[in-house]
């Protein structure tokens, strides 16, 4: 066991856990941060996307030991004070989940887009979001409401 | 869209719906089969009635007007939590923008709906039976809460009850010019000598329906959209460890574990369990499971699918089709043998599917906690089988079936998997070992590929007449493989005019766990089917849908749906250069007929669907935006496992294991479009989960051959087996 002390969502929290425990794993069971889920465990789904200092990244295979030194951890619990980020809000004008549960990792993948490149184009989303794996088949919706919250972003600002 | 209102939903088990309904409420619910009404001011005096009475209830309402109706099925984004609640909104004449749905108590007895058998009721989220078989249960119970509400009304304002009507949660009476919210009569509440049961009639004209057909945004996707909505897998309790098992990749193997005391001895881990099929390990935390997962050393004994090897079966399916016993009979309409042997022309093909799995995307898992004195269990669990067995934690822990308390949690994906509960049971027995303690079980994505439930391997060999016209004259159909209903739905023809039709199951076994899976025996056997008849089409020079127009001749409502899809599709209309369009008709509940639009990467095999245009009949649609949300994603499912998903065993073991070897359909390659056209019906309704998968195989292989020339008769169209094709 080993302590680490992590920062997420702009808050400092101490964990004990073992060396090279998965940070999804500590996020989840141990900070009880469950809007992150655990899909595929080996960075192939995006179910567990999460931003490290704003870049998108697989919390399934990143261990707690490298995150742990003051880098930024954001999670969609703290994507927005009361979920409503524009993608949040595009998300449930465009209907867009089914099951659900892909769904925080899709909009963190997604949110990470926007904060770099608040104007893509379709295929520069479609290339972007192509690492998060939807079993419902909600991609047609997920487009929109990506497109439809860059439009927002882009009229508001 | 427009957004009526954001709703609260949280999931509830029995003791927190008590719990949960102090204050002023009243309830209006069904217990046994007499209603019951409870009124009452304080939480104490409710409690004590809800006790004597042992009510549970479709409705609350609260003297602010807010009204909370409680679903009774499960939530695996099909839309459940929203198309029952507004069912029951709609004959209570309900404010909707008041409306909060929470899920109901799992008790069957009073929140069923009808089961298989006459007389007996069921909570089973399957067979997309959500709507079409709560739709009247919903209709009436709404309609009972309204006539308590007028009953109540007529006798607070002592009016004949005959003169009151009802708007949006307020009751009117035009003669004295008097209005009385809902919320506000909740004092005056009182329970009628009798409730009619409106079996016959007194509900509402499906053309005064408000809510029903209207768009209504889905009650529970703001929680999805922001992390809190709970799944099992997300549940966490005081005291809770984790569970974990290793099972074999020969599927019922019987393991022997070398390293016990090894494992034992690993920092965290609590116990070992050692069942038929594999070893649980539970430890004081998830890492620590895990890392003892791996470092179990297993032998394993043989098993029934020992030796079995998946691509090389099609031979021994091939020659059992030929054999001269007949198989068990699915359907028979006239005499095949006869039309075949008077035919001006014959057709005969094989048809392959291989083994595909459900990959819901929320790995299987559940949260059980077992009473110290083992006399009473609480499940958490998304589960699709619902409370009828309670999972068989009853009988697992041979207790009562009331001693188990079911809480329904939100399916990470169901596709049929969550209709099992062999994740339920091997929770259950690790929480026994460790009562009081709750044991979180979870299947990593391994564990769920490995041990998966498939949906089964075919061969399907059809057999085509057609007489001196070019009418087809018979139709044969002959399904190869394991899993009786699993293999054999879907075959059958009840929508095409054929005189002469057979359609027969021949049986194998290879003890591979099977499942129904998404449409189950309706994708391999209506791509059969479909793919057949546009070869027969082809090969006669008529248009497909040309060719499905004369079978439909006797089926006016699927015969809507072809018009319809060609009309949307401009199906007269040339495909850009490179491309072509195919068409497939789907029955499954609804009716439905679709239209892709393809292109082939000849280079590489890759076959591309650009879009895809259904026309679909529904019987009455509670949530129009939500049904073309059901045949998106089922038409997207539909290409994933069309074009990629494969199972495959060697020597009995399962090849894949996760999603790099098991690839799903990726944002990239989903089509530009998908288009629904919903034909208006007054009909009850019908379910729509499973109609647009089995159209993908069928409409993807018709346009490949309108393309080409060439015939896709083994699912999945892989790049590979689609260059050989072309290259054959």
């Amino acid at each position: 066991m080993a302590s680490y002390s992590l920062k997420i969502n702009g808050t400092s929290h101490e964990v004990d856990v073992a060396q090279g425990t998965s940070l999804l794993w500590v996020l989840r069971e141990h900070v009880g941060l469950t809007g992150t889920k655990y899909s595929c465990g080996i960075a192939q789904c995006g179910s567990c996307t999460i931003h490290l200092d704003g870049n998108p990244v697989r919390a399934c295979v990143l261990q707690v030991d490298n995150v742990a030194n003051g880098q930024e951890i954001k999670t969609i619990e703290g994507l927005s004070e009361k979920g409503d980020h524009p993608l949040q809000q595009a998300w449930i004008e465009a209907q867009a989940p089914q099951c659900g549960y892909c769904q925080s990792g899709q909009i963190m993948q997604a949110a990470a887009l926007l904060e770099k490149n608040p104007n893509p184009s379709r295929e520069e989303i479609k290339s972007h979001m192509n690492g998060v794996l939807c079993r419902c088949g909600t991609y047609l919706r997920i487009l929109e409401a990506i497109e439809m919250a860059k439009e927002k972003t882009n009229t508001t600002s | 869209m427009k957004n009526i209102s954001k709703k609260t939903i949280a999931p509830v088990g029995r003791r927190q719906f008590l719990k949960s309904s102090g204050g002023a409420a009243l309830f209006i619910g069904v217990s046994g089969l007499l209603p019951n009404l409870i009124s009452c001011t304080d939480a104490k005096g409710m409690q004590g009635q809800l006790a004597k009475h042992d009510v549970t209830a479709w409705v609350r309402i609260t003297e602010d007007g807010q009204i909370t109706i409680y679903n009774p099925a499960a939530e695996m984004g099909q839309g459940s939590m929203t198309a029952l609640p507004v069912i029951f909104a709609e004959e209570m004449d309900a404010d909707w923008s008041n409306v909060n749905v929470e899920f109901s108590p799992q008790e069957s007895d009073i929140y069923g709906s009808p089961g298989w058998q006459p007389g007996t009721k069921l909570m089973f989220t399957v067979g997309s039976r959500t709507t079409n078989s709560y739709y009247t249960v919903m209709r009436k119970a709404g309609a009972q809460a309204r006539y308590v509400l007028l009953h109540s009304a007529a006798t607070h304002w002592k009016v004949p009850i005959e003169e009151l009507t009802t708007d949006s949660s307020t009751i009117i009476h035009e003669k004295n010019g008097k209005k009385i919210s809902y919320g506000d009569l909740v004092p005056y509440l009182t329970m009628p000598e009798t409730l009619p049961d409106f079996n016959d009639g007194g509900l509402k004209d499906p053309k005064d329906f408000k809510l029903i057909g209207s768009q209504i945004p889905r009650t529970e996707i703001p929680q999805k959209v922001d992390g809190s909505a709970q799944f099992a897998i997300d549940l966490r309790l005081p005291d809770m460890v984790y569970g974990v098992l290793e099972r074999g990749a020969l599927h019922v193997a019987k393991p022997t574990l070398n390293n016990e005391s090894d494992i034992l001895a690993m920092d965290g881990v609590l116990k070992v369990v050692p069942f038929d099929y594999g070893i649980g390990v539970v430890a004081n935390t998830l890492e620590a499971a895990l890392a003892a997962k791996k470092g179990l050393d297993i032998s394993w004994s043989d098993a029934q699918a020992s030796g079995f090897n998946s691509q090389k079966i099609y031979d021994v399916y091939a020659q059992m089709a030929s054999a001269p016993e007949k198989g068990n009979t699915v359907n028979e309409v006239g005499d095949v043998g006869q039309a075949f042997r008077t035919a001006a022309k014959t057709y005969e093909a094989d048809f392959r599917n291989d083994y595909v799995y459900h990959a819901q995307m929320e790995p299987l898992n559940a949260v059980v906690q077992v009473a110290a004195d083992g006399q009473s269990a609480e499940v958490w669990v998304g589960s699709q089988q619902g409370p009828d067995t309670k999972l068989g934690i009853p009988d697992l822990l041979g207790i009562p079936h009331e001693a188990v308390n079911v809480h329904l949690q939100y399916l990470g994906g169901g596709f049929g998997r969550r209709s099992m509960n062999d994740f339920v049971l091997e929770c259950g027995r690790l929480a026994k070992e460790m009562a009081p303690r709750p044991v979180k079980l979870l299947w990593t994505r391994e564990d769920d590929v490995r041990y998966g439930a498939y949906r089964p391997l075919t061969l399907q060999r059809l057999k085509v007449s057609t007489d001196a016209q070019g009418n087809l004259s018979s139709f044969s159909h002959c399904v190869v493989g394991d899993g009786g209903n699993l293999v054999a739905s879907g075959a059958r023809n009840d929508h095409y005019a054929i005189p002469n039709q057979w359609v027969e199951w021949r049986e194998a076994s290879h003890g591979v766990r099977l499942k129904h899976w998404r449409s189950v025996g309706h994708g391999p056997n209506k791509f059969a089917i479909e793919a057949m008849l546009d070869e027969v089409a082809h090969d006669q020079n008529i248009d497909p849908v040309a060719f499905r127009r004369t079978l439909m001749a006797d089926s006016p409502r699927a015969l809507a749906t072809l018009e319809k899809v060609a009309e949307i599709s401009a199906w007269e209309a040339p495909s850009p250069e490179g491309r072509a369009k195919g068409v497939a008709f789907v029955e499954h509940g609804s009716l439905g007929t679709g239209v892709c639009e393809i292109s082939v990467d000849r280079n590489t095999g890759k076959i591309n669907v650009h879009h895809f245009w259904i026309a679909l009949d529904a019987g009455v649609v509670v949530q129009p935006d939500n049904v073309k949300a059901q045949m998106e994603g089922g038409i997207i499912m539909g290409i994933s496992s069309v074009l990629k998903e494969q199972i495959t065993l060697v020597d009995g073991q399962v090849q894949q294991s996760n999603y790099n070897s098991y690839p799903l359909l990726r944002m990239q390659e989903v089509p530009d479009s998908i288009e629904t056209v919903i034909i208006p019906s007054a009909e009850h309704p019908e379910g729509v989960g499973e109609t647009a998968t089995p159209m993908v195989a069928g409409a993807i292989a018709n346009a490949f051959l309108k393309l080409t020339g060439k015939r896709l008769r083994h699912l999945p169209f892989t790049p590979d087996r689609v260059l050989e094709v072309l290259n054959g």
